[in-house]
């Protein structure tokens, strides 16, 4: 007896593997053949009957129902002509299409546009699309995509999902995806023409709930006209006032660009009063090094980034020294030549990258910690690159004011400026003061080359583009006057973009320099002239 | 008379003769020897000397300002560019409807930009005496609103070096816009005649070359009264010591601006000799680089000395021609080594070098002079 009943034992031992065998495949083909039926409905010409087997898609919970819906919104879901099977397009930039089975997700081989057959859709079917992947998000996704979901379905809720939104409503932890699903919700309500949902929609600053809100003052029914065109004044004067904010913050962005270029500018030209018109190529230096250091430790652009602080400042107050010992100390006492040979430097230095390096421009690689913006509102985001100069400019500044008032070179450079003769007779050594000065002036234009090239493109030309701006700055805010080099570049930065929206960038610009001639004539010495001897310099 | 005084001078005869003796060696090389003759001077030759005789007036007008004045002006270019475009505008009008469009009034851009009428600062310049007229007077306009701002509230110095620079930059930018219509970066080209002659001829260009060296002529002659004059040694005290002459009694702001006004219109007729000699106007003649390399030619041939500006202006420019032509990357190495150069080793240029040579010939016991300083 044990062994027919070990026989037994085996025999449904057996049939439970072989069942269970037979089944997994079973089940993956049973998948496969219920996808392509899915997709195959999708394959008609009604966009009627697309839009059904979207639904049809949806509900079928199917895993992959997501790619497809995303595939088919970026007319990227394509069938090829040979077997009917249907892929989507990865890649479709050059001649051939690089292309994934739709249903397994293996990636196949290269096929060119001509063996494809695109399933086409509608704008209907785009915002159905729109919605259906939003939900599906909705539900799946992190915090981030949550949001982003709750955001999609302002102005594209349908009265079908009305129902699981509500419900969703209440699951939801987070607040911020809350407010979303309501303002979706309310958007919808409103379109019914419910006017209690205007309430909810006051002061946002989303493009689409302002769209319905126009809908809404266009109405028939008094009540929510009112209302709606309340809500849109609301909604006008938090705008004006996110643009305003946005404004100055461009403003401040490019005036401390501004003020670092010409910082540098205000110790040699203003404290020491040599006129360096290289100082624009020590800033080109301070970018190349930038580039220098990203090729020298490539895939780690942030460390190279902040190693080119230092590699920066040093390159340039090399160069700068040897400018100061090289041209200028022959050329003391008479500006204008100063002026005219360091111009000829200038030209050298540029001729010199162009010729080392290459005349392209070169790219400068944004670190991740730099790149991205802060979200305030829906309106307004600011760029984390442009906060991170401002913040760079801010603390350059603070060094140099610093060094300037706190330090024994701070007080050497003034008593040198000054006086020399008497400086000198008190034990001063005013050439080594000079060499520092004019390197510390070189070393910061090196700090601004790092700043610049996370803003535009490192080139040989960079630094003429500056150097006019930079005299401005430093003549507008007051020669020998640090206070007025921040001053008047920051100012001379948020004049420049608020003249910008009405009058373009290259207007605002003319009108910017038109403005600091008059404003010289007015007063020759700047906003904060200098007071006392040190005037009759 | 003020103006003949110069001929008295024996340097403006030498300058003259060698002006008159080499503007008539041109001509005669290039009419009377056959082409292919080693002597013979090309047409293509003509017109590049015809450009280096309106860069040298240019020169000159910047000396006056420069050397005797002691007022670096870094904008220079801009009135050489404004008189260039006032002769650029009378040259675009008299195309007519030979233009691509075959427009009758508007030149082809304007066309091209969808205007439907010429702007009001395009009329008149259909006719040659008020384009002629507005080539002195509009950069003259400029410089005299320009300097009476600057000069009565005493910027000076490095100061007003830095913003003629902005005014010129602020200028580029402006005729670079399409709106304002120039012709945007394209500038004004494709001219056809002047005065009725085809500027495609080779009569036409000689012609314009002996007109660019009548025109320096001139215009050395009057820069050089100016400074022998009384003016000019109030000039020349105002660039030595400014506050000094206020304190004479002398309104140093008002020689200031005349001789800035006079500085600039000869900057303009420049500009309008050259337009027609290369054919094109366009906003890079604004760059305030250009501008400063004039300056540069001023200090290479030795500044306060209106010759030497001529000499700097012709050397300059033949080695620019000459290193473009051979090996282009070498040429700002070079322009910028000849500023250091010049700036450090030759404060009074290659002109100081010729009358130190003169002086020490005539006197080999003379101390050098005492220099003056900026």
């Amino acid at each position: 007896m044990r062994i027919p009943c070990y026989a037994v034992t085996t025999r449904i031992v057996t049939c439970l593997l072989i069942s269970l065998l037979s089944w997994l495949p079973m089940t993956a083909a049973a998948q496969e053949q219920d996808g392509q039926a899915l997709l195959e409905a999708l394959d008609t010409r009604s966009f009627d009957d697309k839009s059904e087997a979207i639904t049809a898609i949806i509900e079928s919970e199917h895993e992959r129902a997501d790619v497809w819906l995303q595939a088919l919104l970026d007319s990227d879901l394509q069938r090829l002509k040979d077997d009917g099977r249907f892929v989507i397009a990865v890649d479709s930039a050059g001649l051939d299409v690089s292309i994934e089975d739709a249903i397994t997700g293996e990636s196949m081989d290269d096929v060119t546009r001509r063996d494809l057959d695109r399933l086409t859709i509608n704008n209907a079917l785009r915002s159905q699309l729109r919605s259906a992947i939003s939900l599906v998000e909705l539900y799946a996704g992190d915090r981030d995509a949550r949001l982003d979901a709750a955001e999609g379905l302002i102005g594209d809720v349908e009265e079908d999902q009305v129902e699981p939104l509500t419900n969703r409503l209440d699951e939801e932890p987070s607040a911020a995806v809350r407010d979303r699903l309501n303002q979706a919700l309310a958007v919808y309500r409103l379109n019914q023409g419910d006017v209690e949902a205007v309430e909810v929609l006051s002061g946002s600053l989303n493009s689409n709930i302002r769209v319905a809100l126009n809908r809404a003052a266009q109405s028939d029914d008094p009540l929510v006209v009112d209302a709606a065109t309340a809500a849109l004044a609301d909604i006008e004067q938090n705008l004006k006032i996110s643009r305003a904010a946005e404004t100055l913050y461009f403003g401040l962005s490019m005036g401390s660009v501004l003020v670092l270029a010409a910082i540098g500018l205000a110790i040699t030209f203003g404290v020491m009063g040599v006129i360096n018109m290289a100082h624009g190529e020590l800033i080109m230096l301070g970018a190349y090094t930038t580039w220098a250091m990203q090729q020298l430790l490539p895939g780690q652009p942030g460390l190279a980034l902040i190693l080119a602080i230092p590699a920066g400042f040093m390159v340039s107050a090399l160069v700068g020294v040897a400018i100061e010992r090289g041209v200028i100390q022959f050329l003391k006492g008479r500006p204008l030549e100063t002026l005219l040979a360091t111009f000829g430097v200038s030209l050298i230095l540029q001729q010199l990258v162009r010729t080392v390096i290459s005349p392209q421009n070169r790219t400068v690689i944004t670190p991740e910690w730099m790149s991205g913006s802060l979200v305030v509102n829906d309106a307004l985001s600011l760029t984390l690159n442009r906060m991170y100069v401002i913040g760079f400019a801010l603390v350059v500044f603070a060094a140099l004011i610093l060094v300037m008032r706190r330090t024994r070179l701070g007080l050497e450079v003034r008593a040198v400026t000054q006086n020399r003769a008497m400086a000198r007779s008190m034990g001063i050594r005013a050439t080594r003061v000079d060499i520092m000065t004019f390197a510390l002036g070189s070393g910061v234009a090196g700090l601004a080359g790092v700043a610049l090239s996370q803003l535009t493109n490192v080139g040989p030309n960079l630094g003429q583009s500056y150097i006019i701006d930079s005299f401005m700055v430093v003549v507008f805010g007051g020669v020998g006057n640090l206070w007025g080099t921040l001053v008047a570049g920051m100012s001379l930065g948020v004049i420049n973009q608020v003249l910008e929206p009405w009058a373009g960038a290259v207007l605002a610009k003319i009108i910017v320099l038109v403005f600091i001639i008059l404003f010289i004539q007015k007063r020759p010495r700047g906003l904060f002239p200098q007071k006392g001897r040190a005037a009759e310099g | 008379m003020w103006l003949t005084r110069p001929f008295n001078e024996r340097s403006t005869q030498i300058f003259l003769l060698v002006l008159t003796v080499a503007v008539t060696a041109v001509t005669i090389l290039h009419l009377a020897v056959p082409a292919g003759h080693p002597l013979y001077v090309s047409g293509y030759t003509v017109g590049l000397l015809g450009k280096y005789l309106t860069y040298a007036l240019l020169a000159v007008a910047v000396d006056l300002v420069w050397g005797y004045l002691g007022i670096l002006s870094l904008g220079h270019g801009a009135f050489f560019a404004i008189g260039g475009y006032a002769m650029g505008m009378y040259l675009m009008r008299q195309i007519g409807d030979r233009g691509t469009y075959g427009d009758p009034i508007l030149p082809d851009f304007m066309v091209f930009l969808n205007w439907d009428s010429l702007p009001w600062y395009w009329y008149g310049f259909d006719m040659a005496w008020f384009a002629f007229a507005m080539v002195l007077l509009a950069p003259g306009a400029l410089a005299l609103v320009f300097g009476w701002l600057a000069f009565r509230s005493r910027v000076t110095g490095v100061y007003l070096s830095i913003i003629t620079q902005a005014m010129t930059f602020a200028l580029m930018l402006a005729f670079f816009r399409n709106e304002m219509g120039f012709g945007g970066n394209n500038g004004l080209t494709d001219f056809r005649e002047l005065l009725g002659f085809d500027l495609r001829s080779g009569a036409t260009r000689l012609g314009l070359f002996i007109a660019s060296g009548v025109a320096l002529a001139l215009g050395y002659v009057i820069c050089r009264s100016i400074v022998a004059s009384k003016l000019g040694r109030v000039c020349v005290a105002t660039r030595d010591a400014e506050a000094r002459t206020r304190f004479l009694g002398y309104r140093v702001e008002r020689f200031q601006l005349f001789v800035f006004v006079v500085s600039a219109m000869l900057a303009g007729v420049a500009g309008a000799l050259y337009v027609p000699q290369v054919g094109i106007i366009n906003p890079s003649e604004f760059d305030p680089l250009f501008s400063i390399e004039i300056v540069l030619w001023v200090a290479l041939g030795g500044r306060a000395s209106l010759y030497g500006a001529v000499i700097g202006a012709v050397l300059v420019n033949y080695a620019k021609t000459v290193f473009t032509g051979v090996m282009p990357d070498a040429w700002l190495f070079a322009l910028g080594g000849l500023f250091v150069f010049v700036t450090v080793f030759l404060p009074k240029g290659v002109a100081g070098l010729l009358a130190r040579r003169a002086r020490r010939r005539d006197d080999p016991d003379a101390t050098p002079e005492k220099e003056a300083t900026a």
